[in-house]
């Protein structure tokens, strides 16, 4: 039942990204051009390290632009909809997964025009996929449940940031840690503490979302 | 319901009082193991770490009242948590401004990366942000349940992020934690005589002053009715 009502309200976001494009597109956009000014604001050449912060702080960035407005996008008449047929579980569920495949493809195309741009450091290219993997998981259900929060204030765009960035810290600060190690090495020795906190974090935040979703979504 | 908000009476106020007083006279006479690089500033234990001390019981306080909030929807729960978040920013300032001339005088820096320093500032964010939240959303019920919410969102990251930190950051210098140059909070048994009942007080104090102003407000709510 719950996975069914997931599964529907997926396409419909999928549906409903597509047939408003400018939305996608403003997303594509900023996340392109703000590398293109990060390059050109770097005259010479990046360090391991600089490529390393810059990449995940501009994944940051979109990524609370790209699901700020996960809730504030259709009209509140649609949400008081929404109520009537579907449970609360199914709704966050499904926007976080919906919202892992929208950072999955950033996170890929941010690196993709890190790559072109900003010179290739990589040694470890399957640490630094499982990190992009874990990071948009992590960013997209920390910042889904941030999104539910700011959506029920006013000033919500200016709340996302303010109330994502202290909390997601352990999240970015790990996943900065791990894709380092990417960066610097080819062998996986020391890789196993920050997946495990990781995959902590993941798995508190899901379990998080899933019992506090339901006290943001009805008035 | 109220009797369990409330603690009223006078003796822990008192007990309170009393441990502060006793702190900070004795805290100044005892005798302290003599450090070269801390010297006589190694008193501030008695004083800052109480600070953090009290924000902790605080910020505990503030998020069991969040869950409790939660179960019931009484209003009064949310006002003890949004009070324990205030008293626990005071004492996160102050924590901070004593910290910071500690370090001044010692590491020769008002600030230095560490990971114990930045999980207090990353805290203090967390808490201001939750009063902006508040501040912008003007129907109380459901102020009261979306920052309640956020509030034990943010709680449970804000430890996560704490204990993670010196993990992935490497090694502290800040005193009171294995492999620091200070091993500070290595209390000798004489220290220890003022230090525990100065936490006590701290935490005893930061209840005082929040039940102070859980009164205040409920008065003034009632005044506007």
């Amino acid at each position: 039942m719950l996975i069914k009502e997931v599964k529907t309200l997926i396409g419909k976001d999928i549906k409903l990204e597509l047939k408003q494009k400018y939305v996608l597109n403003g997303i594509l956009l900023y996340l392109l051009s703000t590398i293109f000014v990060t390059y050109l604001a770097f005259e010479e050449v990046l360090t391991t390290e600089t490529w390393n912060s810059l990449f995940w702080i501009i994944l940051l960035f979109v990524g609370v632009n790209g699901i700020g407005k996960s809730f504030v996008q259709e009209s509140p008449a649609r949400y008081i909809y929404y109520y009537t047929i579907a449970s609360p579980q199914a709704v966050v569920l499904s926007k976080i997964l919906y919202n892992l495949l929208l950072m999955a493809i950033l996170a890929l195309l941010s690196f993709g025009m890190f790559l072109l741009l900003m010179g290739n450091r990589l040694v470890n290219l399957e640490l630094f996929l499982l990190a992009l993997l874990l990071g948009s998981f992590g960013l997209s259900s920390i910042l889904t449940m941030v999104a539910a929060i700011a959506s029920r204030a006013s000033n919500n765009f200016s709340l996302m940031a303010v109330l994502s960035f202290p909390i997601i810290l352990p999240l970015l600060l790990t996943l900065m840690k791990l894709s380092r190690l990417a960066l610097t090495g080819s062998d996986w020795s020391g890789t196993a503490g920050p997946l495990v906190i990781l995959l902590t974090i993941n798995f508190a935040v899901i379990i998080l979302a899933y019992l506090l979703f339901p006290y943001l979504w009805r008035d | 319901m109220t009797d369990k908000i409330k603690i009223t009476g006078l003796w822990w106020k008192l007990l309170g009082f009393l441990l502060l007083l006793y702190a900070v006279i004795y805290g100044f006479i005892v005798e302290i193991p003599y450090l070269d690089v801390t010297k006589e500033s190694l008193r501030n234990v008695f004083y800052h770490v109480g600070m953090w001390f009290g924000m902790f019981a605080m910020l505990a306080t503030s998020f069991i009242f969040s869950l409790r909030y939660l179960r019931g929807f009484h209003e009064k729960e949310d006002i003890v948590a949004v009070e324990a978040v205030n008293v626990g920013i005071l004492f996160g300032i102050l924590g901070l401004i004593t910290g910071m001339i500690w370090a001044k005088n010692t590491w020769g820096a008002f600030w230095v990366r560490d990971p114990k320093l930045d999980g207090a500032a990353v805290g203090m964010f967390i808490y201001l942000a939750y009063m902006v939240l508040r501040g912008s959303i003007d129907d109380i019920h459901k102020r009261a349940k979306v920052s309640a919410v956020f509030n034990i969102f943010a709680f449970i990251l804000w430890i996560v992020f704490v204990m993670v930190l010196p993990r992935i950051s490497g090694s502290t210098i800040h005193p009171g934690q294995d492999g620091a140059p200070i091993m500070a909070l290595n209390l000798s048994s004489s220290t220890r005589v003022v230090f525990y009942p100065a936490m006590a007080g701290w935490i005893l104090l930061g209840f005082w002053i929040m039940n102070l102003r859980v009164r205040m407000r409920k008065l003034r709510m009632k005044n506007e009715e």
